[in-house]
């Protein structure tokens, strides 16, 4: 675990343009085996059942035969290169790729017993049950209040304002903002700082009671000191979702996930118990990775 | 020489003076040891020594071109026999348009008197004179100007500051011109405005519900007084933009949002260029498309169902002009919405929400801004249309709020004023400068208005 302050990289690709993974200038440190995960990728308490999983962009594999369970209640960490496809299998689990028009996806993905990509599924309700927190804060330009009464609104789920505003507290609670915000609920979102917007945007994802949240790199355009705000945040909020993150901070992934997954040019290359991966490695490239020899 | 050739010798003699300028730099670097020992490019030396030899010589020319007219007439008069000189400005004008076509042989010598034609020898050979002076003096000045900045040049000398300082006064008269036009077409309307309030009373012009500008021609004529009430033809300007807009926003806004949300990649590829080939068609196609289709259509559409309607209506002109302003609309909402970050739809479909909720709820709101300047920045357009109504909804002062009936707009009414031969100094004429100035107000404010809702728009999400 030397090094660590170097190989905390920064995604240079925005959360919008995928990264497609490249196979040059790969340095020799280990292989991998399409489709052979070391580790403990399955679970008997699955939440999501991802089998054989495909990406591609255009004619380019960007996610290569990866199979993976995600447990009920537990926080998993996506870690790896960038390029490696950990945000675009991330954006998988709720179809968010599907906006992108060359992108396709193989394989078979459940989420407890639906298929997530059947053609007849309505993403409207996956989403509403899968919810998602971006790298770059992005709330609305709207009233604080707004922005997290948004989901519960366009999902019917209160009839009164009285039931709404209790969404909106409940939720700004559950996200650690009420006390710096509840006398400004009407303030403009984007006027409040990086870390606000940000726990913010987790408080309009799970406004809609989500199952699952989906964290792409939620920390990556904050301080040192909103990260460790929303890093408490996570801790607390995996008592009652899925959470799956994506990050480049291997001390983010050692600090607030059970599981951790390493991934490479789009291969899964392993999966265990957080502790194991950042101890003892099994793959000679997670090992690699993890001691900061690429990255 | 003639002015024009004069300008052409002054340029060709810059391009010499940058060839010695630089030629020179390039001498005085070579015992120094090359080029990087100046203080600037040999470039720069060149452009210095041309624009030494340039700017003095043209501003010379320039001076001598605008005063030797006035200074020659003066002599000229000047020198004429005290019978024949001129008691008024404007006999001044006629004798010495006389003497100028003599002296151009127009008017033969034998015709006038000899005054007059001595005046016209005289005329000539001071004119002569002038242009000779003149190019004497203006190659002088270049050739000596040129051969100063030639001489000061030194290895210390930085040229490339002071090249670029004078570029940048350049850029900024060019700028300053566009202002200048502005300024100098506002103090035309604005005083021709003032001579017809001196003849037509304020509160007649902003309050009568009459416009007939036809007034007698000479003092004998039996005519009508003349009715100036800018009433009428402001309404037939607003029933007539606001047909055209109720055509364009909605149309306009739509496409728009078809176009950057729902159209797939070739779709868009094709349809935005051909509705933006609309704004290429000329508007007097659009006129006589409107008069000869669009309104004949209406007028028996509205006879067919019992409603009596002109052969030339707002309908059809509004209708028109709202079509001709759609890709105003469309092309200028479809850059914004296509502004608002991929983020925020992101956010918006992550939370469930359908594509259509997204637009309605998120999008739409924050382009809102953007939106309304394009929409005000059409209107400024509708307004300001003329060849459309003139052919569609003709040219009857109605005050009316029937888009059926025929109305006549602002525009058109300066168009009739000015065109054929008139006078300038009636009523009728400086009436068209009087509401030229209206309008212009009226387009001013609203161009205002968008680019305030144009500028608060960019501080939105950024």
């Amino acid at each position: 675990m030397t090094n660590m302050n170097q190989t905390v990289a920064r995604e240079t690709a925005d959360q919008d343009t995928p990264v497609v993974a490249v196979e040059a200038s790969k340095p020799a440190h280990g292989s991998v085996e399409e489709g052979k995960t070391v580790g403990k990728p399955f679970s008997d308490k699955a939440k999501f059942k991802l089998r054989d999983v495909e990406v591609f962009y255009g004619e380019n594999r960007a996610i290569k035969n990866i199979s993976l369970d995600i447990a009920r209640n537990e926080v998993i960490a996506f870690i790896g290169p960038s390029g490696c496809g950990k945000s675009t299998f991330l954006r998988c689990l709720n179809r968010m790729n599907d906006s992108i028009d060359s992108c396709r996806v193989t394989g078979s993905l459940m989420l407890d017993d639906i298929d997530i990509y059947d053609p007849k599924r309505d993403v409207v309700e996956l989403r509403a049950r899968v919810g998602m927190v971006f790298q770059k804060p992005n709330p609305f330009p709207k009233s604080i209040y707004e922005n997290v009464a948004y989901g519960p609104r366009i999902h019917g789920l209160a009839n009164r304002k009285a039931d709404l505003d209790e969404i909106v507290e409940n939720s700004l609670r559950k996200a650690g903002l009420w006390d710096e915000v509840k006398d400004r609920l009407d303030a403009t979102a984007t006027g409040m700082s990086g870390g606000q917007q940000q726990r913010l945007c987790i408080a309009r994802a799970i406004a809609v009671s989500p199952e699952v949240v989906l964290m792409d790199e939620p920390c990556s355009a904050l301080d040192p000191i909103a990260t460790a705000k929303v890093e408490e945040l996570i801790a607390e909020l995996s008592e009652s979702y899925t959470i799956v993150i994506v990050t480049h901070s291997m001390q983010q992934a050692a600090r607030v996930s059970h599981r951790t997954a390493y991934f490479h040019l789009g291969n899964l290359v392993e999966v265990n118990e957080t502790s194991k991966v950042f101890t003892s490695p099994e793959h000679e490239l997670t090992e690699s990775y993890i001691t900061g020899r690429f990255g | 020489m003639q002015p024009a050739n004069l300008l052409l010798l002054t340029v060709v003699l810059a391009i010499v003076a940058y060839g010695f300028g630089y030629a020179r730099s390039r001498t005085l670097a070579t015992p120094l040891g090359g080029i990087r020992h100046l203080k600037s490019l040999p470039f720069y030396y060149g452009a210095r020594a041309s624009l030494w030899c340039a700017i003095p010589a043209l501003v010379v020319l320039a001076l001598w071109a605008a005063f030797q007219g006035k200074v020659i007439q003066t002599l000229v008069l000047g020198s004429l026999p005290a019978e024949l000189a001129p008691g008024s400005a404007g006999e001044a004008s006629l004798l010495l348009s006389k003497i100028s076509n003599v002296a151009s042989g127009a008017l033969p010598a034998g015709f006038v008197e000899a005054p007059i034609a001595e005046a016209a020898d005289r005329l000539e050979a001071l004119r002569e004179q002038s242009r000779m002076l003149m190019t004497a003096l203006v190659v002088s000045v270049a050739v000596l100007a040129g051969f100063l900045g030639w001489l000061k040049i030194r290895p210390k000398l930085n040229a490339r500051v002071q090249v670029e300082s004078i570029l940048k006064w350049l850029f900024f008269s060019c700028a300053a011109l566009a202002i200048l036009t502005t300024v100098g077409i506002i103090f035309s309307v604005a005083f021709e405005t003032f001579r017809f309030f001196g003849k037509v009373p304020f509160t007649e012009f902003f309050f009568g519900s009459q416009w007939s500008p036809q007034t007698a021609l000479r003092a004998d004529q039996v005519a009508a007084e003349g009715a100036f009430g800018m009433i009428p033809l402001f309404t037939g300007t607003l029933l007539i933009s606001a047909i055209a807009m109720t055509v364009a926003v909605p149309v306009g806004l739509m496409s728009a949002i078809y176009l950057s949300e729902y159209a797939g990649k070739r779709v868009r590829g094709i349809v935005k260029p051909l509705l933006e080939m609309l704004a290429g068609i000329p508007t007097v196609v659009y006129g006589f498309f409107a008069a000869l289709t669009v309104a004949p259509f209406i007028s028996d559409l509205a006879a067919s169902i019992g409603i009596e309607a002109s052969s030339q209506s707002a309908l059809a002109a509004g209708a028109v002009m709202g079509i001709m302003i759609i890709p105003f609309v469309s092309s200028l909402s479809d850059d914004v919405i296509n502004a608002v970050p991929q983020s925020l739809r992101d956010g918006s479909l992550a939370l469930g929400a359908t594509q259509s909720e997204t637009m309605k709820k998120v999008i739409f709101p924050a382009a809102l801004p953007g939106i309304m300047g394009g929409i005000l920045l059409a209107v400024s357009r509708a307004i300001g249309e003329t060849m459309i109504v003139v052919m569609a909804a003709g040219l009857a002062a109605n005050l009316t709020a029937n888009p059926l009936e025929t109305v006549t707009t602002v525009t058109v009414q300066i168009v009739t004023l000015l065109t054929g031969d008139q006078e300038f100094d009636s009523a009728k004429t400086l009436a068209a400068f009087a509401l030229g100035a209206m309008l212009f107000i009226a387009t001013l404010l609203l161009n205002v208005i968008a680019l305030k809702i144009v500028r608060k728009y960019r501080e939105q999400y950024d």
